[in-house]
């Protein structure tokens, strides 16, 4: 007879590349695809973040409210009050005909995009109700969410993090898979930072007492700032009231880093383009002797008095930061802002000694319960109890070949869907063995047994492994980060003890037995 | 060498009433146990919150990290031992998942410090919103549902061939659930709904396997469920995920017997033989049911004693759903066909 027939060479033939997919994570050998740990085995970051696109939608209504002002300005057209509302409305009121009838040709000329809802507000008046289309409201909330991760994933790139995962999870999530992160504080810090950068003009008709009392003028705000006082230590938040016109924002910068001062402390220098430099270059020279506030995500920085024109486009922001915060401002300014603001919905850290703790128990356990299976299979079955261990131990490595083939992660709840497979997988073997046991009760001979033991037994195997299958895709589908890498090993586990089953133990047993002429079988 | 003789005939179906007792005790200690502690014990994957494993060099107690915790303001705060006394690790759970300006880890961390003087190595950070835990809670509720569904077509396909029948049931009852949950319908209460009328429809068109299989998975997902609720542990999508492996699991022994039972009743047609055929097919593959149990079983332990503590409760669940897997398996799966075979 044939040593080699075609069935022996295929099956050698998949141990050999799982063999082959398997070695570079132990040397570094081809195809270097070594297996991929997840966040819980390395130590990382796993955070969702949800972008508040609402508050792009409403920016974006803020602008047409200034943009709708400016023309109605323009074109000498009066009107009563022009506000954003709820509901993505604005609301304009116009006094008299004459206004309504100008009113109606710059909607109609400058924001055609709109919907627009007249109603009478008495005598001529007429109330004007422009409604930001719900298709329009989809898009900018889209494109608020796409540009959140583009800024996102240009920070955590300038922030160093070797093969981060960042992707959008449904409409206005951004999962974030970041391995071996040393400090997620900061990181956090700087993901999560709006870095909304604005140049505000300072309200000195005003003091800040009377305007904290209540008499703010109309178009200011009042903005913190936090002073820390550098003999004490103690940080002090000083309120200024600032005006709401935007003169210039961080959307014009090409670029930001840090710098020191004379006392070697460390500050933010950034720099203008030729656009953002000509309006640097206006504005100082407009407001000589005024104050210039630089606020960023709503807190003022410092405001210094303009003393003169600044031309060539180039500012620092100070405030005492130490050098990492000045280092994140600057990477957070270069990549640019978010559209919206974003808060972190779900956070998972693993630091890097607990995940070598858990896979140092991982394995301890894999071994130890691998082991008495091993032993107890030897003892029960002897001989082919053998050939079930020898397929246990390729069962193992066929996991460990489909992990890394497939770049699937490996996790904890993953080594525990190993190690149950350990469990699981003599079932298949126990399954044929006590049918073979049967048959042989029965008056067969070795070989006629061992084939009825094969036929009887294969069918109800598969149907017994495909229920456990239905879940592990199941569970797949549903499961997330950890319990996804269950999913993987489990399923692969259950795949290649069909294989080692069915298609290996069988093949052994027919080598044993076309060789041997005895009629003893060891089982 | 051999556990169980391989002429073993101990009549189940006759013991049926033992089981039927066992397992109504079990049902209802699991109700009580929800009931007494108003429901599934959520962990913070499905009731938001947060989680943090802090580990110090040197001794400290309890009650040291509690107070100098006290000013954080943090709702529902708790603190416990975790892992190996002299690991000094403690694992710091609260409900509040943020802080006024710093990160909830950052905060602790420097409360810690600064009530003790001694700084806590963070080595786990868990947060998670609660609106993310209400959507996972609600895909757990699917998972569970959608896995008890496909493998119950899959039952009465193959040991039916009634494809189509159990094909389009199961079609009928997701569309429903899918329609029903855009409206809000609370996820338990839709779930709930859609087994029973599974099994109304089961019984109507008498897919007797699939009845079996589905009540037996019932009965094991509810009994693990209920002494997680008894033994106060909380529930996290790692435990999920041993709830669906405990179906398959207990399906798998469930499909082993059934397939005996199919094999055995070929050409008999008296319903008189019925409980004798039932239980020659248990008893046919009762060594097998026992040690694949028993090696499952083994890794388990191994699991549950070597693993870690982050693993220990996966490993109970499992554990548990091992063992009620394959008691329900003889005594709950097979009664129930044979009682709806001698009805119809």
């Amino acid at each position: 007879m044939k040593l080699f027939t075609l069935k022996r060479v295929l099956i050698l033939g998949v141990i050999i590349t799982a063999v082959v997919f398997l070695l570079p994570t132990f040397t570094n050998t081809w195809p270097h695809k070594k297996i991929n740990l997840g966040l819980d085995l390395q130590g990382g970051m796993h955070l969702v973040l949800e972008v508040q696109n609402v508050k792009a939608v409403e920016a974006e209504l803020e602008r047409t409210v200034d943009e709708l002002k400016k023309e109605l300005r323009k074109a000498g057209v009066t009107h009563l009050g022009i506000a954003r509302q709820e509901n993505n409305t604005i609301l304009a009121e116009l006094p008299d005909k004459e206004a309504k009838k100008a009113f109606e040709t710059i909607v109609s000329k400058e924001f055609s995009n709109l919907t627009v809802n007249t109603s009478s507000a008495g005598g001529d008046a007429a109330n004007f109700r422009l409604r930001l289309p719900d298709d329009e409201d989809e898009m900018i909330r889209k494109m608020a969410t796409e540009q959140a991760l583009e800024t996102i994933r240009n920070r955590i790139d300038e922030f160093g993090v070797s093969e981060p995962d960042i992707r959008i999870q449904g409409e206005h999530r951004i999962l974030l898979q970041l391995p071996g992160i040393n400090d997620p504080d900061r990181a956090k810090d700087l993901i999560g930072k709006t870095a909304q950068l604005t140049f505000q003009l300072v309200n000195d008709d005003v003091s800040v007492d009377a305007a904290l009392k209540g008499s703010l003028p109309v178009g200011s705000q009042i903005l913190y700032e936090n002073k820390t006082d550098p003999a004490t230590g103690a940080t002090a938040k000083i309120a200024h009231v600032i005006k709401k016109q935007v003169l210039l924002d961080g959307s014009l910068l090409v670029d930001a880093r840090v710098e020191f001062d004379q006392f070697q402390q460390p500050q933010v220098g950034i720099a203008f383009n030729r656009k953002g430099a000509h309006i640097f270059d206006r504005i100082t020279g407009q407001n000589i002797k005024k104050r210039l506030a630089i606020v960023l995500d709503n807190t003022v920085y410092s405001a210094p008095v303009i003393q003169d024109r600044i031309a060539g486009g180039k500012a620092v922001i100070t405030g005492n930061f130490t050098l990492e915060e000045a280092k994140d401002l600057a990477i957070a300014l270069r990549a640019g802002s978010l559209p919206a603001p974003v808060t972190i919905i779900e956070e998972r850290t693993v630091g890097p000694t607990l995940g070598a703790d858990s896979i140092r128990m991982g394995i301890i356990s894999m071994l130890a319960g691998g082991a008495l299976v091993l032993m107890f299979m030897a003892v029960y079955y002897k001989g082919a109890g053998l050939i079930a261990n020898l397929a246990l131990v390729m069962n193992i490595i066929l996991i460990g070949g489909g992990l890394a083939a497939f770049q699937a992660t490996l996790t904890l709840p993953g080594i525990a869907g190993i190690i149950l497979t350990i469990g699981m997988a003599v079932d298949a073997n126990v399954i044929i063995f006590e049918r073979i046991r049967e048959e042989l009760k029965w008056g067969r001979t070795p070989l006629a047994a061992v084939h009825a033991g094969f036929d009887r037994a294969s069918l109800t195997i598969l149907d017994a492994n495909v229920t456990t299958l239905i879940a592990a895709i199941v569970l797949f589908q549903f499961g997330t980060g950890p319990v996804k890498g269950f999913a993987v090993t489990l399923g692969l586990g259950i795949v290649a003890s069909l294989f080692t089953a069915l298609i290996l133990s069988k093949s052994i047993f027919d080598f044993i037995l076309q060789k041997k002429t005895s009629s003893t079988l060891s089982i | 060498m051999q556990l169980i003789k391989s002429d073993i005939n101990i009549d189940f179906l006759g013991k049926q009433k033992i089981g039927f007792v066992f397992s109504a005790l079990l049902i209802i200690a699991s109700i009580i146990g929800l009931i007494v502690h108003k429901g599934p014990n959520y962990g913070i994957d499905f009731s938001g919150g947060a989680l943090i494993q802090v580990k110090f060099t040197q001794d400290i107690s309890i009650s040291q990290v509690r107070d100098s915790l006290a000013g954080l303001d943090l709702k529902d705060l708790s603190v416990q031992d975790f892992g190996q006394p002299e690991d000094h690790e403690f694992l710091i759970r609260t409900g509040s998942t943020e802080t006024v300006g710093k990160g909830l880890a950052q905060a602790v961390s420097a409360a810690i410090l600064q009530g003790t003087g001694m700084a806590p190595e963070i080595r786990r950070v868990e947060m998670v919103g609660p609106q993310v835990g209400d959507d996972l809670k609600k895909q757990a509720l699917l998972a569970i549902f959608y896995s008890l569904l496909f493998i119950t077509i899959y039952i009465s396909g193959r040991f039916e061939l009634k494809w189509i029948l159990s094909g389009v049931t199961a079609g009928a009852l997701m569309t429903a659930v899918y329609f029903l949950s855009v409206f809000n319908v609370s996820m338990p209460v839709l779930i709930t709904f859609a087994l029973i009328v599974s099994l109304v429809l089961f019984w109507r068109l008498q897919l007797k396997f699939a009845m079996g299989a589905l009540i037996a998975l019932i009965h094991d997902v509810f009994i693990t469920v209920g002494i997680f609720s008894i033994l106060n542990l909380d529930f996290s999508l790692p435990i999920i995920a041993a709830l669906l492996t405990i179906i398959g699991y207990s399906l798998n022994d469930t499909i082993i017997v059934f397939d005996r039972i199919r094999e055995n009743i070929k050409g008999e047609s008296s319903k008189a033989a019925l409980p004798d055929l039932f239980n020659k097919s248990i008893n046919q593959t009762l060594s097998r049911t026992i040690l694949t149990s028993f090696t499952t079983l083994i890794v388990l332990f191994a699991l549950f004693f070597l693993g870690g503590d982050i693993i220990h409760n996966f490993a109970f669940a499992m554990i548990i759903g091992v063992v009620i897997g394959t008691y329900s398996s003889i005594f709950v799966a097979s009664p129930v066909v044979l009682a709806v075979s001698r009805k119809g």
